[in-house]
């Protein structure tokens, strides 16, 4: 175990070496929100009822959420990396080592979320504050508890599909589009533009039996409280289930992969 | 015997046709570049097509719970998204790689090669590599204005749409120079591809609607990132919304500003230029 906090360690020391970089991005990152709450205010001006159930505070409250919960689960470089690692042969050491690639990987991962969450922690406090009026906390602690224990699922199941797809550049030159194509399909079906309850009914029920929405909106739904009862514990099940799957489903590539691997300039 | 013929040293073209003769030349390798890898060029095009698609989309959920955002109605705003995309595209074609690659030159010390061209330098960074896939996705975003055009019911004459090309080619020039001012910040930090893409971040505030925002966020996307111009303006010459003729007087003038402050920024930068690892 202790070769992997190694691993965080260094995944800590990579994220700092180019911090204004970092720095820059997550700065930058907050931009498109306050772009979209404006956009939204402008939307619920001068009228009286709510969209779906969503109140303009409680539309404010979804985005801020929402950036929080990304802010802690979204991979960032990681599956560049990787790809970039199989691509130049950089991996054959794992294969030497006594070290399990996709447990160093996830330990740089969450490396770099842990940066990134105390980087970030300053400006979305600062938001939360501005917008304080419009920002609703957690019904009760039980939910936060919930809310916290799908975070976690969603990180790693953001992860693993992540994995898997950078996975593919054992078969492929290029992976940058398949990466792009399957984060288009996650950016609108996890509820990064909206939340997924303002489509029609038939379209969410279909998302609903896709990973996408336990990849952010789920976690999100949980805080807000528009997912109550006993569809909490049945949507963690389902989540738990999508994590292992997407677990399984990276293994599995990584070993078909393996074979396939032609140790390229090592 | 007759006298040898007097050697004419061939006559190089100089000024502004020495510099399209090496721009032809870039264009040619480019080509043969993106030949090169079909399949992906196609896979990228299909790439950005879904990302549009993915905008409009939103758009679409919107409008099926409202008819007006402040002044703008549906068809206004998917002909504004147009136009954004337009932009970016064309953008894109043109300078995106070359920004993005900057830095990478400087952190390996490549711009070395660069600097010993015989060339403006700013030149060759700027316009090496033509992204030609960026004027696929122009013309899809080309497509989807002219529908929405259509459904406005709007006919635009000769002019408004010169008028509309002169603004949107103003908006490429900021994308591009304030592109080109970020990815000079790796003169100082080396590495600067967060601050690239950074920049995609305000894309998504260039396909909004102006009205939309106030306040300080309103004079800062004019005034110093003059994103709430770039394609509103071009956009509302061609839906009739311009307020007054000065709106497009004020994105020409922020976009030669922009300009100039990137050339003065790249001065300030390439002087601190030590090279790397030679």
């Amino acid at each position: 175990m202790k070769k992997y906090w190694h691993v965080i360690n260094i995944g800590i020391q990579n994220t700092l070496t180019y911090r204004m970089n970092f720095l820059f991005r997550c700065v930058f990152g907050f931009v498109p929100l306050l772009a979209t709450i404006a956009l939204w205010r402008a939307i619920y001006d001068g009228r009286t009822d709510t969209i779906s159930g969503y109140s303009l505070a409680g539309m404010i409250s979804y985005y801020l959420v929402l950036t929080i919960v990304d802010a802690l689960t979204a991979v960032n470089e990681d599956d560049w990396q990787i790809a970039t690692d199989i691509k130049d042969g950089n991996i054959s050491q794992f294969l030497l080592k006594p070290i399990d690639f996709l447990g160093y990987r996830l330990c740089l991962f969450g490396a770099g979320r842990l940066v990134y969450m105390v980087v970030a922690i300053v400006p979305t406090t600062l938001f939360v504050l501005w917008f304080r009026e419009d920002f609703s906390l957690p019904a009760d602690a039980a939910t936060f508890g919930y809310f916290v224990l799908s975070v976690v699922m969603t990180g790693l199941l953001q992860f693993f599909l992540s994995y898997t797809m950078a996975l593919l550049a054992f078969w492929m030159q290029e992976v940058s589009t398949v990466i792009f194509i399957l984060f288009a399909f996650e950016y609108i079906a996890s509820g990064h533009l909206f939340p997924l309850d303002i489509l029609p009914p038939a379209v969410e029920q279909v998302l609903r039996f896709t990973p996408f929405p336990y990849q952010l909106y789920f976690p999100v739904s949980i805080w807000l409280g528009r997912t109550t009862g006993a569809a909490v514990g049945q949507g963690l099940l389902i989540q738990a289930a999508w994590v292992v799957a997407a677990y399984l489903l990276a293994r599995w590539v990584w070993s078909r992969g393996i074979r396939k691997y032609s140790a390229v300039g090592g | 015997m007759n006298a040898p013929l007097p050697i004419e040293p061939p006559r190089r073209p100089h000024g502004l046709a020495r510099y399209w003769t090496i721009y032809v030349a870039l264009w040619k390798t480019s080509v043969t570049r993106e030949l090169g890898f079909k399949s992906n060029f196609i896979l990228w095009i299909f790439v950005e097509l879904l990302w549009f698609a993915l905008q409009l989309s939103f758009i679409a959920v919107i409008y099926s719970h409202t008819d007006h955002i402040r002044d703008w109605t549906k068809w206004e705003v998917v002909l504004l998204m147009g136009a954004s995309h337009f932009i970016q595209q064309i953008f894109l074609a043109f300078f995106l790689t070359n920004c993005v690659q900057l830095s990478e030159l400087i952190r390996t010390g490549r711009l070395d090669f660069m600097l010993l061209l015989p060339v403006n330098t700013r030149f060759i960074l700027s316009l090496r590599q033509v992204d030609l896939g960026g004027f696929v996705n122009a013309a899809s975003a080309l497509a989807v204005m002219i529908y929405a055009a259509r459904r406005l019911q709007l006919s635009p004459g000769v002019a408004e749409v010169l008028g509309f090309l002169l603004l949107a080619g103003a908006g490429v020039i900021i994308h591009y120079s304030l592109m080109f001012l970020l990815a000079c910040i790796s003169f100082w930090t080396v590495k600067a591809q967060g601050f690239v893409w950074g920049y995609y971040n305000l894309f998504n505030i260039a396909r909004l609607p102006d009205s939309a925002f106030r306040g300080f966020f309103k004079s800062f996307f004019t005034f110093v990132l003059p994103m709430l111009l770039v394609a509103n303006v071009p956009a509302k010459l061609l839906v009739n919304k311009l307020s007054s003729p000065s709106e497009m007087l004020l994105l020409l003038g922020m976009s030669a500003a922009c300009l100039l402050v990137s050339e003065i920024g790249w001065r300030c930068s390439v002087r601190r230029y030590t090279s790397a690892s030679s």
